[in-house]
């Protein structure tokens, strides 16, 4: 009996702690866990993924990226970016120091539609905005693109993302947080199965990467897919090989999920757009 | 003394029949454990001769003497989240992604090990 209360005791101070732990405080734990986890590991190298924690892929990697095989897509996507809408306007004129070394401040939270705004919806509010279609976030092409050079543009600049101390922008963080850790599909796996708890193990040949630094460098290039890959369409891979229904692109959940992340790899550097196996 | 020649000749009939449909369960069940879309068990466990085997899992060896009670593997397999919420292993048989006669037939293979 005695144990019982115990354990009782343990698991309510627990549960408490956790429910009321800031998004900072759980930074620090997050940041705590890899550190223990790989004590190898500089917590800047976490930009690199899984390359971070494992020498031989990293070796492959390294000289692909000496030849990368997205640097097209940022000549594209900075021709794209600069090419005026049919109203004369640019994508330069929706974004703070038009549109140059800022993809470290996304997501942020956006008081007025009180949702998380990424970079990449953000991108198509601005063609919106100016008359013009919203472009695909699937399949590379001009969105992945665009992004890839904005994102090229911020390479350097350290994760910047901020939680602004009302309800709703904590609502929208532990919302992405709660998805992060909730086991979802035929194959029962959450996002911190694998990128949490058994990062760094093998699953057949693949290692799960690190769960922080994932979104430094998207879009990425994907030598699978053979085109850059947007951070959602990734989402979908993910949950597509648990076997869940994915999400679209943008919406609320994928976006929270984003902004729980970005917060977790704030701190180390943009380094986007990356190549990755 | 005739009928000690027929049951002697039933009984390694049997044995002979027994041991085939056996040995059929046995070969089906180490597909069904390395097949990806199935059981796919090499994602995460070290099998026998099977390549590319992940490491997050233990191996499976010495299952005889690790589960002797058949029941207690059947489980483990169907849904492991019975014993731990956080089993990393997927309850295969609670999502369907493999039959009830699929697991047996993977069981029996395992028992090889």
């Amino acid at each position: 009996m005695k144990n019982f209360f115990h354990n009782f005791l343990l698991i309510t101070l627990f549960v408490n702690i956790t429910a009321f732990a800031s998004p900072e405080e759980d930074r620090q734990l997050f940041r705590d866990y890899f550190e223990n986890r790989f004590p190898n590991t500089e917590f800047s190298d976490y930009k690199n993924g899984v390359y971070s924690i494992d020498a031989s892929s990293r070796e492959q990697w390294e000289s692909i990226e000496d030849f990368p095989p997205y640097e097209i897509n940022i000549e594209d996507g900075e021709a794209l970016f600069n090419e005026p809408f049919k109203n004369g306007n640019t994508y330069a004129s929706c974004f703070e120091n038009s549109g140059i070394a800022i993809r470290q401040n996304y997501p942020y939270f956006d008081n007025d539609s009180g949702k998380v705004m990424t970079l990449e919806l953000a991108i198509n509010n601005c063609r919106k905005a100016n008359g013009e279609k919203p472009l695909s976030y699937y399949k590379g092409g001009p969105m992945a693109d665009i992004s890839a050079y904005m994102a090229y543009t911020s390479r350097g600049k350290k994760f910047d993302v901020k939680i602004p101390n009302s309800q709703e922008a904590l609502d929208a963080y532990e919302a992405g947080k709660k998805l992060y850790f909730t086991k979802v599909g035929q194959l029962n796996f959450s996002c911190a199965d694998c990128h949490v708890y058994q990062t760094g193990t093998k699953l057949r040949a693949d290692i799960p990467s690190p769960g922080i630094g994932h979104t430094t460098h998207f879009p990425a290039y994907r030598s699978g897919a053979g085109r850059l890959v947007t951070l959602h369409e990734r989402f979908a891979g993910c949950l597509n090989r648990v076997r869940a229904k994915p999400f679209k692109a943008q919406n609320e959940e994928y976006r929270n999920l984003e902004y729980f992340i970005s917060y977790m790899s704030n701190g180390l550097e943009i380094n986007g757009p990356g190549s990755r196996k | 003394m005739k009928n000690i020649y027929i049951i002697a000749a039933t009984l390694v009939l049997t044995l002979f029949l027994e041991s085939n449909a056996y040995s059929g369960d046995i070969e089906e069940g180490k597909k069904l454990a390395f097949d990806r879309k199935k059981g796919n068990c090499l994602a995460c466990h070290m099998i026998d001769d099977g390549e590319l085997a992940g490491n997050n899992g233990p191996p499976l060896i010495a299952m005889k003497a690790r589960f002797p009670d058949r029941e207690v593997l059947f489980n483990q397999i169907w849904d492991p989240t019975e014993t731990n919420p956080n089993s990393f292993m997927p309850p295969f048989g609670k999502h369907g992604a493999i039959t009830k006669t699929e697991i047996n037939k993977i069981i029996e293979y395992l028992y090889t090990l």
